[in-house]
């Protein structure tokens, strides 16, 4: 069975491969002039105020912790929907019990706010 | 030619296969790079057709010749550095976003035949590659170090895991439906016509998945972390000549791919509409294909019609609509499977 992957992984590197080559095309066909302006990075043509890497809001950072445990989820569901005509009614009905506890998870954050952009 | 015959009689057996996988895989990456290149131009065209301009009509007849300039035109442009940033990350993320978008190509089923490799999990392979996708996104941004490309890899870093997870789910329900994680064996559940495609019974995941696949690949309406008339052009800003074209190229290969997969998961893939038979003279590649256009139309048509969303109203609809209808219709299945009712769903 795992000889079945290996295309996959001859695939990925001959992707890289094409993404090696656009690179090394462009840096050998192209010009190669930097210049203190034009490697300044974009700001409305002014000088850059301040770094880049500022402080960001909060809320992305919320948004991936929700990601993770909504992933967690779905990787569960996914080899129970697999195998759902198989393990009966006993399969079905605890999976949707364990979907009910995550409802009122979401139900939850979702009085509390974590949801909302304003 | 007997020479060569010899040669590759002698060649270790593994070293065949190898070189009979490579030459597959040119055979598949080549028609895509081809139909990523006239993507650029069929949406061009079609959105010029829609605002009533011609689109590009100089270069070739009926500018067809157009894209083959673009790609010339980007390989003599400078690849620009900028000061501040972090150059091996700076290159390292337009492969991280081309990779994951071409390998993915290696498990889809054109035919039930026309199969690179058939792995049992390839949908989760699938699924594990496109998020995959958006490490590029956020290593661009971070390593470009200019705010506006900052602003976008966050912007849609949030947006593509929030849509991700609708779409986990929207799969879960086609695995209901199926019950197995092949590609090929899920076409395949759709056998006999266009009333046993999935997209019917489940149509609510069918709308969810063909939207987050939208917001997934950043496109119109859903394109706050390009936006040109707010942040210019978002993470890839500081990217030129083939920099960016890595860039380009990744973002239509995976428009072309979530086409693909909306047709083998809800579309019956390869399958003709009906079993009868002027509709199965046609052979199931160029089905295949037909669908793959048909939604990629879609995209097009998406673009020339909606205006942006704002960014809160796109996290509204993810989280607040999506998922939840998702999640109602996994019950809905898992409690039809309990009744008599379950054949719709199989």
């Amino acid at each position: 069975m795992l000889e079945n992957y290996v295309p996959i992984i001859l695939f990925m590197s001959l992707a890289l491969g094409l993404a090696v080559l656009l690179l090394v095309l462009g840096r050998a066909l192209g010009p190669h002039k930097p210049s203190q302006a034009k490697s300044s990075p974009y700001e409305c043509g002014f000088e850059a105020f301040e770094d880049a890497r500022m402080k960001f809001d909060v809320r992305f950072y919320l948004v991936a912790i929700l990601f993770i445990l909504f992933d967690l989820e779905i990787a569960f569901l996914f080899p129970w929907a697999v195998v759902m005509d198989e393990i009966g009614t006993f399969g079905i009905v605890s999976m949707l019990i364990f979907l009910g506890v995550l409802v009122v998870g979401f139900i939850y954050e979702w009085k509390k706010g974590a949801l909302e952009w304003e | 030619m007997d020479s060569i015959l010899s040669l590759w009689a002698w060649l270790p057996i593994w070293l065949q296969s190898v070189i009979i996988d490579l030459l597959l895989i040119v055979a598949i990456m080549v028609p895509l790079i081809l139909g990523v290149a006239y993507m650029t131009y069929a949406e061009r065209k079609v959105i010029a057709f829609m605002h009533v301009r011609m689109g590009p009509n100089r270069v070739g007849w009926r500018g067809l010749l157009q894209p083959i300039a673009d790609t010339l035109k980007l390989i003599f442009k400078e690849i620009i550095f900028p000061k501040n940033s972090n150059s091996y990350l700076f290159l390292i993320a337009p492969m991280l976003s081309l990779g994951p978008a071409f390998a993915a190509w290696a498990v889809i089923p054109f035919t039930d035949q026309l199969v690179l490799t058939n792995i049992d999990a390839s949908l989760l392979y699938v699924l594990a590659l496109s998020s995959v996708g958006v490490y590029g996104i956020i290593i661009a941004g971070w390593a470009s170090n200019s705010k506006y490309a900052f602003i976008s890899a966050m912007r849609s870093g949030a947006q593509m895991i929030s849509y991700e997870i609708a779409m986990g789910f929207a799969l879960v329900g086609v695995l209901m439906a199926a019950g197995s994680l092949n590609l090929k064996e899920i076409a395949l559940a759709q056998e006999g016509g266009i009333h046993q495609w999935f997209f019917l019974p489940l149509f609510p995941l069918f709308i969810v998945y063909f939207v987050s696949g939208v917001a997934e690949t950043n496109r119109l309406p859903f394109d706050v972390a390009e936006g040109e008339s707010e942040i210019v052009a978002g993470f890839h800003v500081e990217y030129s000549g083939t920099a960016f074209a890595l860039f380009f190229l990744a973002e239509y290969a995976n428009m072309i791919l979530i086409a693909a997969l909306t047709v083998i998961l809800f579309l019956g893939g390869w399958m003709a509409p009906f079993p009868i038979i002027p509709f199965t003279l046609i052979p199931p590649i160029a089905w295949f294909l037909i669908k793959v256009c048909g939604v990629l139309f879609f995209f097009l048509w998406f673009r020339a019609s909606f205006p942006r969303y704002r960014y809160d109203q796109i996290m509204r609809l993810g989280w607040k609509v999506f998922i939840p209808v998702t999640i109602v219709w996994i019950v809905v299945i898992a409690v039809a499977k309990l009744t008599p009712l379950g054949f719709i769903f199989s």
